[in-house]
């Protein structure tokens, strides 16, 4: 009855994780192994820019499962791992130092990597980035209360930093090579609202402005402007994006475009290996386009998916792209990634800071964004998912209960 | 064995169907519910982090979490999909007249 078939997933964070979980949540009786590069186990991301930079959570309270989970389900992590290199003929992947493992089922779940900035001075002590656990310690050890931290750009993870890095007694300069803030995520109406809200909270941010170069002796000390103008600064912290870990498949000869080339179940152009998480490039059904997403929910959802597709339980994997980030007292959420709407309808009061957008295209919600609103936001989750026929009149009106709309 | 006090925590037209309210018995934050003109009651923190289950959105007998969209069944407590794993503690409640009474021990 024993099953002796070995399971390997490469990447030990969210997506993987849940890999490995759901092989056993659906029985599973084979070998698991899960292996990843990182010195701990599978970890939230989300608090490294908030809670976790905060100094509010410890490092084990950011684990998805503790030791003692993974020993109960039988999953064998390996950490301080890396690998580097499937071969798909022998069913084989190497790791550094050149051990080889065999597979019978294989996952990739490298996620991503941060887009590096190309500037003189970026390598110098004090220039962090944000991505991974080690990052967030670092940046934690290096804040001094009342220092200068110069933020290159206005993104989700750029804004979060602002605004811990504010609470944390920083002065933060964010610069944004854009004209607006978040402007790949989010309308113009909102970016406005996020450059008046953090301006409100003291971030000092410069639009269409970018940085020339880093300099200091040994260790940051200013930041030069392309005009000349310097900057004082002890810390910077970059986040201009990042760059899906698509080499190892690449090189294994799987299908690549803007990430793991996936199917709706997750599988790859090898019928032996899936892939789920920021890594992949998937088809959403819902949105009739492909995507390649960085978020939480992503990262679990198609995780699972994968791993009940390892197991020939294959189950379509569709869902409205969903997005939260907290910057200062200020929880946002975002469904959908609307691209061409026709109208807007905002429910609430910009000014308070609790509001919620609904893009609406030919009276059908196509995304929306919500601050300080998630109860709203997830109705409006369930409006577009029905293709409810709604008006922009009737949700902003604050008499409408959004939930009657849904009996439609 | 343990006593169960009931506690008066809300008027039943405060609740509407398929809505839920935050309130507090003592330190004891919970979260009731009308379902189809039942009342529920459940620890009212999700399970899964810190965050008031109040704001979250009750579709059918499930309340959804409004930080990570864990989902719990309202009447059993029980955790339904991730990233909870643990399932929420449930309270008797009981209504009389006009009033909802939650059941806490003491
Ligand atoms: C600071 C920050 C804040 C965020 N906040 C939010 C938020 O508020 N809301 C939201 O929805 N999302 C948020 N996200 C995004 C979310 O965390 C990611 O989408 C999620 O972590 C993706 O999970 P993943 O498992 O696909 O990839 P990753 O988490 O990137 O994990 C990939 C893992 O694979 C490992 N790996 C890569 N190559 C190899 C190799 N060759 N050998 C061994 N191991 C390898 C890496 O070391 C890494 O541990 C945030 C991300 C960051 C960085
Ligand atoms: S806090 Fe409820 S799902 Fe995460």
């Amino acid at each position: 009855m024993s099953d002796d078939r070995t399971f390997v997933i490469i990447g030990a964070s969210q997506a993987g994780g849940w890999v490995a979980q759901t092989l056993r949540n659906e029985g599973f009786e084979g070998k698991v192994i899960l292996i990843g590069e990182e010195p701990y186990l599978p970890y939230e991301r989300p608090p490294l820019s908030k809670a976790a930079l905060l100094g509010e959570v410890t490092v084990d309270s950011t684990y998805f499962w503790q030791q003692e989970a993974l020993d109960e389900a039988n999953i064998e992590v390996r950490l301080n791992t890396r690998v580097t290199a499937i071969d798909r003929n022998a069913k084989e992947i190497e790791i550094k130092g050149g051990d080889r493992i065999a597979y019978d089922k294989l996952a990739i779940t490298t996620g991503a990597r941060v887009r590096k900035l190309p500037i003189e001075g970026a390598d110098l002590p004090g220039v962090f980035y944000l991505r991974t656990m080690e990052d967030t310690l670092a940046i934690r050890d290096a804040v001094k209360d009342g220092a200068t931290a110069m933020i290159v750009g206005g993104g989700w993870i750029g804004l979060e930093c602002a605004a811990t890095l504010t609470k944390l007694g920083c002065k933060s300069i964010v610069v944004e090579a854009a004209d607006r803030l978040c402007g790949r995520a989010v309308t113009p109406e909102i970016s406005d609202w996020m450059l008046k809200f953090h301006t409100g909270h003291g971030v000092d941010v410069r639009l269409s402005t970018g940085i020339e170069k880093f300099e200091g002796n040994g260790q940051l000390e200013r930041a030069v402007l392309p005009g000349g103008d310097t900057i004082d600064c002890s810390i910077a912290v970059v986040g201009i994006g990042v760059i899906a870990n698509v080499e190892l498949a690449q090189e294994a000869g799987l299908e690549i475009d803007n990430g793991i080339v996936v199917d709706n179940c997750a599988r790859t152009s090898d019928p032996d290996i899936v892939a789920a998480g920021d890594v992949t490039n998937h088809p959403n059904d819902l949105l009739g386009r492909r995507i390649r997403l960085e978020s939480y929910e992503n990262a679990q959802n198609q995780g699972i998916t994968a791993g009940k597709a390892m197991l020939d339980k294959a189950e379509p994997y569709s869902e409205i792209p969903w997005f939260w980030s907290d910057q200062f007292d200020a929880n946002l959420q975002m469904i959908g990634l609307p691209q061409d709407w026709d109208e807007t309808a905002t429910r609430g009061d910009e000014a308070s800071n609790e509001f919620v957008t609904f893009y609406l295209k030919n009276g059908v919600i196509d995304g929306a964004i919500s601050v300080n609103n998630p109860r709203d936001l997830r109705v409006g989750k369930r409006l577009m998912q029905g293709k409810k026929q709604v008006s922009a009149a009737e949700l902003i009106d604050p008499d409408t209960k959004l939930q009657t709309l849904l009996k439609r | 064995m343990s006593e169960i006090e009931y506690h008066a925590v809300a008027k039943t037209d405060e609740i509407m169907e398929e809505d839920v309210k935050g309130v507090f018995v003592g330190d004891e934050e919970i979260a009731v519910f009308n379902v189809k003109g039942e009342y529920f009651a459940t620890h009212g923190i999700c399970t899964h982090e810190n965050v008031g289950l109040a704001d979250g959105f009750v579709e059918g007998d499930l309340i959804e979490c409004p930080l990570h969209s864990a989902c719990f069944e309202i009447k059993t407590g029980k955790a339904v999909n991730p990233p909870a794993e643990i399932d929420l503690k449930i309270y008797p409640v009981k209504v009389e007249g006009d009033t909802i009474y939650v059941g806490i021990e003491k």
